[in-house]
């Protein structure tokens, strides 16, 4: 180490060598408790999907080439399915930052024990099965669901709407989904910003919503940040919602890539369709990471 | 008073829209019981008449059984598995220099932000070198994979609120480092092993899109079969397999609840 | 507690580490005797906690030896240093009730269960915690937290005890209580402390020797009185104890203040840096006449008088050389009454309180 070799005196250097192993047997003992994990996730993670990503560069013929993303970028097909998920993606974000922060600014503003107690019902659809869920909401917006006929008793329309089985079906679900991974970040950041701070901005002669704009809103950006990143990232490649509350005619990246595989063998493409979608992740969590600090994640 | 009407207004206005985000969150699981037992013999809401019929179509059904049993065998060794070998890298990656332990914090937190289906097509296609699709193992290795992260960041948060000097103590004292980590720092941590536990055997239990392609045949798990069937049509048997899974789900989610509780208590 | 044991020398020699090009400790050697209470002294971030880790074994130098009696322990893994450990924290074990705690040393040592009992009972009893064995962590003071982790420490009979911080956690008049009982412990122990504070109170109170610990270097080793009395340089001065000071030239061996050339009893020491008086304000006589001839002469005029209860602190605008403080005994100044704001006041110092001191210590 350079560190060492500042120090003038010879017979300073005592022992040297010894601890310079002992660091390194140290070193090896917890890099080797960590390994067995990181193995795992090296060989059925990163691998394959490396792998995948490379078969993208290769034609038919197995020569190296742009072939496959030049197929992606001029097929009509392929470039709906990018500015579909894309929309979807943007719509269902911005309908979860629309209904989960007010209710996160409605929960942070209570007592620690109602709002626990609340917490329950983003809790509970947190921890059930996307599967489950997504089930249930097939049949809530079936045609001759509960949603349809309440409406209709209700007197708001006549005839039945097509809920299920298209584009409104799969937003809906994956709404659903997709909202408490914006809640849980945003209500944690909002319960730890200092309601005092607000309280001394209404003192100071701000108005509530004043405060409330200039004041708790910037401090609930880390979270409100967090939650859309993760729930962009996750709505880009989700797959079970829009597959099943779909029905067919909605087409994301991930079912693209799944059928082009499975139905057509076509691994170049989606190789290629995977590549694009691996880099949007990467992008958006790089982002996240500039603004938010990834290793938030590893903490309380 | 202009302010206090305004404030009135507002404060009625997050009520109205949280109590109505709260409904719809919740909504997808208050419908599903009911319905599950229903004594019709298609889905209706509210169910008319009461029976134990899709919970008997279900527990009689060879196939149903079969996945139950492939799901539950995979979600306990995943959990077994992810657990000790998540809790370890946590504890060495807490060790380590800082450089060491960001590199591998991204490696590890890899399974959560790489979309599902890329990590299904990949581990697909090695399975199929390896032999391994449609086995019980490889449906656990890649449910390992995916457990992972949750067990190492879960333990790791518990390491971070751990006051470390209680392991250089007990060094201190005469015990090596595998005897303190065993006997002071593992008990200490417990709540968040625990935790993590219970996410690695949630996570295994619903993964849908892993297993739709890597699982199958004999070793086919539930989400599978429940995938493949909600695409043809709404099985009722259905609702009764949901309102088993929710059960699952809330007891782990009570479990892991009442860990936090005992743990702030003894703070 | 029992004669059995023998406390060990320490030697420490050219032991070096650095953080990155943070030199924590650069090139430090110190012997302290079997049974001291010796005490590493400094601001935070001078490399204290550094080196009592590195002599428990839990933060690895680059180089240098470290030795307990005749044996070199530099790569021995802490768990077979065999020392008693107190740290800031406590590092109480909450999980296990208060005997469970002291007993987990002998249980490591394979000592029989009822043996465990007799001997953890009889280190609660040391620290006046006798019939706490069965309460739990979470229901006891800082206090008692204290003396429990002391408890742990000492009950299997370590020869070496190395304490980080331990009271620094605690208000001041229960801090003021544990100095003098944790002194009183050593005494009874035969056991070698080292004891790390950054409060040179605290230090003066309790130690043999205390090493002062500046930029990862020592600046000196000395009993507490004579640190005070003859520090070797201007950080040590200026950390232990009350003081001002004023910019002095040095030529031939004496110091000149002003004008004036300044008596001191002490040779003036070497080092690099400009000197400076050092004057303590209790060192300082008020003179209701002239100052004698045998004194150094810093008269001046009455700044402000600061009551501070058992004393008062006075504040003199020195005629060339600047601000000194002199405190004198609030009886005492009752008694003589002080000169009021603006009067002219004489202040002598004696040669043999006379301190002037380099700036670094060569
Ligand atoms: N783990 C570490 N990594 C980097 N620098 C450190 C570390 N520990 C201590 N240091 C640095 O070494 C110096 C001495 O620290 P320390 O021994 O803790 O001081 P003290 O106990 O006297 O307050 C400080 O400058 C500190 O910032
Ligand atoms: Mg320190």
């Amino acid at each position: 180490m350079s560190a060492v070799e500042g120090y003038e005196s010879a017979e300073a250097l005592q022992n040297v060598s010894t601890l310079k192993s002992e660091n390194h047997r140290e070193r090896r003992t917890f890099l080797g408790l960590s390994m067995p994990a990181v193995l795992v996730v090296l060989v059925v993670v990163f691998l394959p999907v490396l792998w995948l990503s490379s078969l993208s560069f290769f034609n038919a013929a197995g020569e190296l080439s742009s072939e496959n993303y030049a197929r992606i970028f001029k097929s009509e097909l392929y470039l709906r399915t990018f500015v579909v998920t894309f929309q979807i993606s943007v719509a269902v974000t911005v309908i979860c930052v629309l209904v989960g922060y007010p209710l996160c600014y409605w929960l942070a503003r209570m007592s620690d024990r109602n709002a626990a107690i609340l917490m329950v019902f983003v809790l509970v659809p947190f921890w059930t099965s996307v599967l489950v869920r997504t089930y249930a909401w097939l049949v809530l917006l079936q045609r001759n669901g509960i949603i349809n006929e309440s409406m209709i008793s209700m007197g708001i329309i006549d005839e039945p709407l097509q809920l299920a089985h298209n584009l409104t079906g799969s937003i809906i679900g994956m709404v659903h989904i997709m909202l408490p991974f914006l809640v849980l970040p945003l209500y944690a950041t909002m319960r730890s910003v200092d309601t005092d701070l607000v309280r001394a901005a209404v003192g100071l002669g701000s108005s509530p919503r004043g405060a409330f704009w200039r004041v708790f809103f910037p401090m609930s950006l880390p979270g409100l940040f967090a939650g859309i990143v993760l729930v962009f990232i996750l709505s880009l490649g989700f797959f079970v919602t829009p597959a099943l509350l779909g029905g067919g005619r909605v087409q994301m990246l991930a079912q693209r890539i799944e059928s082009t595989i499975t139905i057509y063998s076509n691994w170049g493409a989606a190789s290629a369709l995977g590549v694009v979608l691996l880099l949007m992740a990467l992008l958006m969590i790089w982002l996240m990471n500039r603004v938010f600090g990834l290793d938030k994640l590893f903490m309380r | 008073m202009e302010q206090v009407g305004q404030r009135k207004i507002d404060g009625l206005w997050l009520t109205v829209v949280g109590i109505a985000v709260l409904f719809f969150l919740i909504l997808p699981t208050l419908i599903v019981i009911p319905m599950s037992f229903s004594g019709a013999s298609f889905l209706e809401f509210p169910p008319t008449s009461f029976s134990f019929r899709w919970y008997t179509a279900y527990l009689t059904s060879p196939e149903w059984m079969s996945a139950t049993r492939t799901s539950l065998i995979a979600a306990i060794l995943t959990t077994l598995i992810a657990t000790p070998l998540g809790s370890l890298c946590a504890y060495g990656l807490h060790c380590s220099a800082p450089r060491i332990r960001n590199a591998a914090q991204i490696l590890v937190i890899m399974p959560i932000v790489v979309p599902v289906i890329l990590i299904a097509v990949g581990v697909f296609s090695l399975y199929a070198k390896l032999g391994l699709n449609y086995t019980l193992a490889g449906v656990v290795i890649a449910h390992t994979a995916l457990a992972l992260p949750f067990v190492i960041v879960t333990v790791m948060s518990g390491l971070q609120n751990y006051d470390f000097d209680q392991e250089l103590a007990a060094r201190s004292l005469g015990a090596s480092r595998a005897y303190a980590l065993w006997t002071v720092t593992v008990p200490q941590v417990k709540f968040s092993i625990q935790t993590g536990a219970f996410l690695a055997f949630i996570t295994s239990l619903d993964e849908v899109v892993i297993s739709m392609l890597v699982s199958g045949g004999d070793n086919a798990t539930i989400t599978r079969r429940m995938f493949n069937s909600l695409r043809d049509q709404l099985d009722p048997t259905i609702a009764a397999i949901s309102t088993c899974l929710i059960v699952v789900s809330v007891v782990a989610l009570v479990g892991v609840q009442l860990i936090g509780r005992s743990k702030n208590v003894d703070k | 507690m029992s004669s059995a044991t023998q406390s060990l020398p320490i030697e420490i020699s050219s032991l070096c580490k650095a953080y990155g090009s943070v030199k924590a400790l650069d090139d430090v050697s110190l012997n302290i005797a079997a049974g001291e209470f010796l005490t590493l002294l400094g601001p935070s971030g001078s490399g204290k906690t550094t080196l009592l880790m590195a002599l428990a074994g839990f933060s690895r130098p680059d180089s240098g030896s470290i030795r307990f009696g005749d044996q070199e322990v530099i790569a021995t893994p802490p768990h077979k240093r065999g020392l008693g450990m107190v740290f800031q924290s406590y590092a109480l074990f909450p999980f296990m009730t208060v005997a469970e705690n002291v007993a987990y040393p002998l249980k490591i040592r394979g000592v029989s269960k009822s043996d465990q009992k007799t001997h953890a009972e009889r280190a609660l009893d040391t620290v006046q915690l006798g019939g706490y064995g069965d309460r739990r962590i979470t229901q006891l003071s800082g206090g008692q937290r204290q003396r429990v982790a002391l408890a742990r420490a000492m009950v299997f009979e370590p020869q070496i005890i190395l304490m980080d911080e331990p009271l620094s956690a605690l208000d001041k008049q229960l801090r003021e209580h544990m100095q003098i009982e944790l002194k009183a412990l050593h005494q009874k122990l035969d056991a070698t402390v080292v004891y790390v504070t950054h409060d040179q109170r605290e230090a003066l109170t309790m130690s043999d020797r205390i090493a002062v610990v500046n930029h990862g270097r020592i600046e000196q080793v000395e009993t507490p009185e004579r640190l005070y009395r003859q520090p070797s340089s201007f950080f040590v001065a200026d950390f232990v104890g009350e003081s001002v000071s004023l910019p002095v030239k040095v030529a031939n061996d004496t110091a000149q203040l002003g004008e004036r050339a300044l008596k001191s009893d002490s040779p003036i020491a070497q080092g690099s840096g400009g000197h400076r008086l050092v004057i303590r304000p209790e060192l300082l006589e008020v003179t209701s006449g002239a100052v004698p001839e045998t004194a150094n002469d810093l008269s001046g005029h009455v700044h402000d008088i600061i009551y501070q209860g058992d004393s008062v602190l006075v504040i003199v605008q020195h005629d060339s050389a600047g601000q000194i403080n002199v405190r004198v005994p609030a009886n005492r100044a009752g008694q003589t009454g002080l000169p009021s704001k603006g009067e002219r006041i004489g202040l002598a110092l004696h040669p043999e309180d006379t301190i002037i001191v380099p700036e670094h210590a060569s």
